[in-house]
Formats: C-alpha cells, structure tokens, sequence
C-alpha cells in the first residue's frame, strides 16, 4: 500500500495550468523528492495533498484518506513544515509547541515529553523559552520542523526546508532532516529546487517542471542515465564535426564558446579529446550531477528562473499564487 | 475531545499574545479615560442631561466604546496571522473551520472584557473620588454590566473577524473598519440621548446594535434607559447570535 497516491491530480488557476495529472506513488518510510524550478507546480501539490486547496480535478489520498472527503483525517496524520515560517514570533518556542500540541490533541502528559524530546533532536532545549522574534532563520526552521513532527504525523511535508539559510544552517537542517528520518521512521516529502538537497536526501526524486513529472527515479540512476561524465570547454573554434565520430563521446552541446560533451569515462579519454580539438582555454571534468539531469530531460538549466530567496519577490510570489 | 483543545489552544495564544503586547493594553485604557475627562468634563461643564451629569451620562457610552473599538480591531489579527503564515498552521490542524471561529472569538472576547473590567473599576474610583457622581457600582451592577459587555463583544469581534477573515492587507482592514466603527460609535447614543432624535437619524440609531448595549448599560449603571434591559438585551443576543452564525460560514470559505 503507498502513504500517498495521486490519480490524474490537476490544479488549474485561471489561465495556467500549475499541477497537470499527476501521478504519484510514495511507500512509507521513503524520502520523496519533488524537483523543479520556481512554479513548477512543487508547493501547490503540497498544498492539494495537506487539504490547504482542493484540486480542479483528480484525486489524492495521503495514509489512505482522500484529501477531498476525508480532511480532517489527512491532516490528522501529517505534518508540515511551511517554505515560509508560520510560527507565532509573540511566542516563545515552547509556547509555539504547546499550542501545536493542544490544536492536535495531545493529551498534556504525552505533550510535554514530546516538546522535550523534539527540542532536543533539534537542540533547541536551552533557547526554549526565548520568543521567537530572537531566533535566527536557522534555529526558527528547526523549530518549525520540530512542530512538524510533534504530533508523530505517519507524513511529514517540507516545503523548500533551507530556502534562504546560509550553507551552515542548511547542513544542520540536512543533518537533522536525516536523522529523524532514521529515527522517526516516518515517510517524508521534500520540495525543493535546490539539486544538492534533493541528491543528498531522497530515496527517489520526481523532476516537475511546468506541473507535469519529467522523470522520477531514484538520484543514483537519475544520474546513470546521462550515461558519462561531463566535460566543459571553453574554445573559440572547435572541431566539432571530428569530436562526434570519437565513439565515447556521447553528446555534444554549444553555447556561445563553451562546448558540453557527455563522455563515457572521461579521465582516460580527455587527452584524446584534447588531441581531436584543437585550441582549448579551459577545461573542467565533473561526473554528472542532478543539475546535468535537469538539463538533459528539460534543456534548460534549472537556475535560469531567478531564486526566489528574496523577500519581496517571495511576497510577489504570495501573493500572485491567491 | 481535540476540538474543545483546540478551542482553548486558540484562546491560549491570543491571550499570551494580548498579555505580551502591554501597549495595547495601556492605549485601550488610556483613550476612554480621556474621553470622560475630556469630553465629558469639557461638555458637562455646560452641558447636563436631564439632571444627570454629563460625565455620568457618557459613563455607559464610553464602556461600549471601548468594547466595540477593541472587539471589532481584534480582527486585524486574523489578517496579520494570515500575512505571518502563522493561519496556515492553524488551518492545516485537524480542528474545524467553526473551532477556529468560536477560539477566535473567546480570544477576542476576553481581551474586551478585560479592558472593560479595568474601566469599570476605573468608574469605582473616579465615583468614589466625586469625578463621576451618582453612578450606581456595585458588584450586582458591575456584574449585569459586565453580562451586557459579554454578549455584545461576542457579536462585535465576530464583525471584525469576518471583515479579516476575507482581507490580505491590515491596512485595507482598518479602511474597511474605520468606516464602520466611528458611524456606529456615534449613532448609538453614547453621547446623546436618543429619545429626541432629529427624524434622520433615529432609523440609524434604532438599527445599530450598540445603541442597545449603551441603553442596557445606562438603565443598570444610572436607572435611565429608553427600553426594558432585558428588552435591549435580547435585541444584542440576537445581534450577537447572527453574527455567529455568518461568522462561522465566512470561516469555512476563508482561504489560506
């Protein structure tokens, strides 16, 4: 049985159509992935499967309740943690887990030791009675995933988790996302769009670009199927037509002067590659990443769209999603 | 079981958050105070109501004020939660949409009658001291007051929380809510008498449900109403029971 199953999930706003019939199978315990760039479809999917809008068509279970007739019980068995904080800054963050506590239902008892419990897997114990407005980005997004699981949803949603941190605070939130997931036992589902975190956490990955799935496969196959290592030149006038006969070359890409070669074991063929064209300025050898995946099935780089970790444009963002 | 949790969760919050902001606190008290030593000793100096003091008269009138500027501005704070994203933690629980309503009002509900028990005991003081003469403070007045004060801020919160309910700016709301709250403020006859209305207004007058709350509030504080009190207050609860009502439909439609 999966913990979350789509059937032809569609969700159209006036002109745009932002999730197209999707389909999607999650089996518990997995870490699912959906990548893709800004309005790809990512954060209105999650929002059709945690009951915050209902789809124009299709439909979703999530733990086997349909996210249309049976809300309450979907939401009963996830969490959430928003791309955008959504705790209470007035609060301090034991108040802001004791009122999640209280809006699920926990009996006080179970409550309380589960704010102990979670603040230390997050360690936050000792800034527990600090408000909010004090913490960092960093320490606000742990809090909010330690709200997220409190109530020991089956589910827990992370949308876009280290949008905006600094690479340290992402490594700790990678760190801490890993290890609930290993002693949580819970399945977990990440939007992101950035490739790095999608590759170092999920068990399998869903490419969404333009609301429909490009590819899904786990990140280690994702990359198989580009079938080489890349190899970037910069030259000003290749031989492009005597690189496409050396058979290990598997793809040839150009733009402007910089020339992308997918090649098959690309350490021991690069002097030939050398030898073949001609005058080179620079060369770089990387095996693929999901980036060179993104590209490969979408033919755009998925950095193109601009990052949205700005605050205003986040704000544009809102609010042209309502 | 978990809705009556999540109901007091909801009030939790609002009343840690109303303890936590003292200025709002301070201002709600400050501005009454003034209105009755401002207004009602600079009119009552020349002005009295049929033998009452004016300052005594606008006693029950700035009781009402208070609630009704407090109760209907509560709503902004469904909107500053939808603009914190804090509402979509609150939506996205397994409580229902009529919960989240009834929470909200308590939240709301409480901080009224908070700032309306401070003033009543302000009017204690200030008769006690001969500022206010002949107000009738005792704890059965003070406890029918604040009976009044109750049923009428449940349906004036409901007000202010279905206008913030449908709104994504607070600017927008304090717009929409200015001009709606001074008209009835004023055409309720906290600062006149309502039996000698010139033809105009009396229509207004008698359709605004705070004209009966400053009535009710006047018969049991100065033995002075236009109507029976419980006349009035019947006329607030059905107010009141209404509001609720469409409340609670605004709720179910109310988007993230």
């Amino acid at each position: 049985m999966y913990v979350i199953e789509t059937r032809d999930l569609t969700k159209k706003f006036k002109n745009l159509v932002a999730v197209d019939n999707l389909n999607l199978q999650v089996s518990e315990g997995e870490i699912f992935g959906l990548l893709g760039p800004n309005g790809a479809g990512k954060t209105t999917t999650l929002l059709m499967l945690t009951t915050l809008r209902n789809p124009t068509s299709g439909s979703a279970k999530v733990n086997g309740f349909d996210v249309v007739k049976q809300p309450s019980k979907v939401r009963n068995s996830i969490g959430i943690v928003f791309q955008d904080p959504s705790s209470d800054d007035i609060l301090t963050g034991y108040e802001n887990l004791k009122l999640h506590g209280m809006l699920y239902g926990m009996p006080a008892k179970l409550r309380e030791d589960r704010i102990k419990e979670v603040l230390e897997l997050v360690d936050l114990t000792d800034r527990k009675d600090d408000l909010v407005k004090k913490y960092s980005g960093g320490m606000r997004r742990r809090l909010e995933l330690a709200r997220g699981l409190m109530h020991h949803p089956k589910i827990l949603f992370l949308d876009e988790p280290t949008l905006g941190l600094d690479p340290q605070s992402r490594d700790h939130i990678w760190t801490y996302i890993e290890k609930l997931a290993k002693e949580e036992k819970i399945t977990i589902i990440i939007t992101t769009h950035y490739m790095e975190e999608a590759d170092k956490l999920c068990d399998r990955i869903a490419i969404i670009d333009s609301g429909k799935i490009v590819v899904l496969n786990s990140p280690s196959n994702l990359k198989k199927t580009i079938g080489g290592d890349i190899v970037t030149l910069k030259t000003k006038n290749p031989n492009i037509e005597k690189l496409k006969k050396l058979r290990f070359v598997k793809k040839v890409e150009i733009k402007n002067h910089t020339l992308t070669l997918t090649v098959t074991n690309a350490s021991e063929h690069l002097p030939e590659i050398l030898k073949n064209i001609g005058k080179v300025e620079s060369v770089e050898v990387h095996s693929p990443t999901l980036d060179d995946v993104f590209i490969h099935y979408t033919g755009k780089e998925i950095r193109e769209d601009s990052p949205e970790g700005g605050w205003a444009e986040r704000a544009m963002h809102m609010r042209s999603n309502k | 079981m978990s809705e009556t949790s999540g109901i007091y969760a909801l009030w939790y919050r609002e009343f840690k958050v109303f303890l936590r902001e003292k200025s709002r606190v301070v201002s709600s008290i400050i501005n009454p105070i003034l209105w009755l030593l401002i207004i009602g000793g600079g009119l009552g100096a020349s002005v009295d109501i049929e033998g009452i003091n004016y300052q005594t008269f606008i006693y029950p009138g700035v009781l009402a004020q208070t609630i009704l500027f407090s109760s209907i501005f509560f709503g902004v704070y469904i909107v500053w939660d939808r603009k914190i994203d804090f509402l979509k933690e609150v939506l996205v629980a397994p409580i229902s949409r009529t919960s989240i309503f009834i929470g909200k009002i308590l939240g709301g509900a409480t901080d009224a009658l908070i700032q309306s028990f401070i003033l009543l005991l302000v009017g204690v003081a200030f008769t006690t001291i001969g500022i206010i003469p002949g107000l009738n403070l005792n704890i059965i007045t003070v406890l029918l007051s604040l009976v009044v004060l109750l049923v009428t801020t449940t349906g004036l919160v409901s007000i202010g929380l279905i206008i913030g309910s449908q709104m994504e700016s607070p600017e927008g709301f304090q717009l929409i809510v200015s001009f709606l709250v001074f008209p009835m403020f004023f055409l309720s006859g906290a600062l006149f008498p309502i039996n000698n209305l010139p033809a105009w207004m009396a229509p207004f007058t008698f359709l605004n449900p705070l004209t009966y709350a400053v009535d009710a509030l006047r018969g049991i504080l100065l033995g002075v109403s236009q109507f029976h009190v419980a006349y009035d207050l019947g006329i607030v609860s059905l107010f009141s029971i209404g509001m609720i009502l469409v409340g609670t439909q605004a709720f179910k439609r109310m988007k993230v």
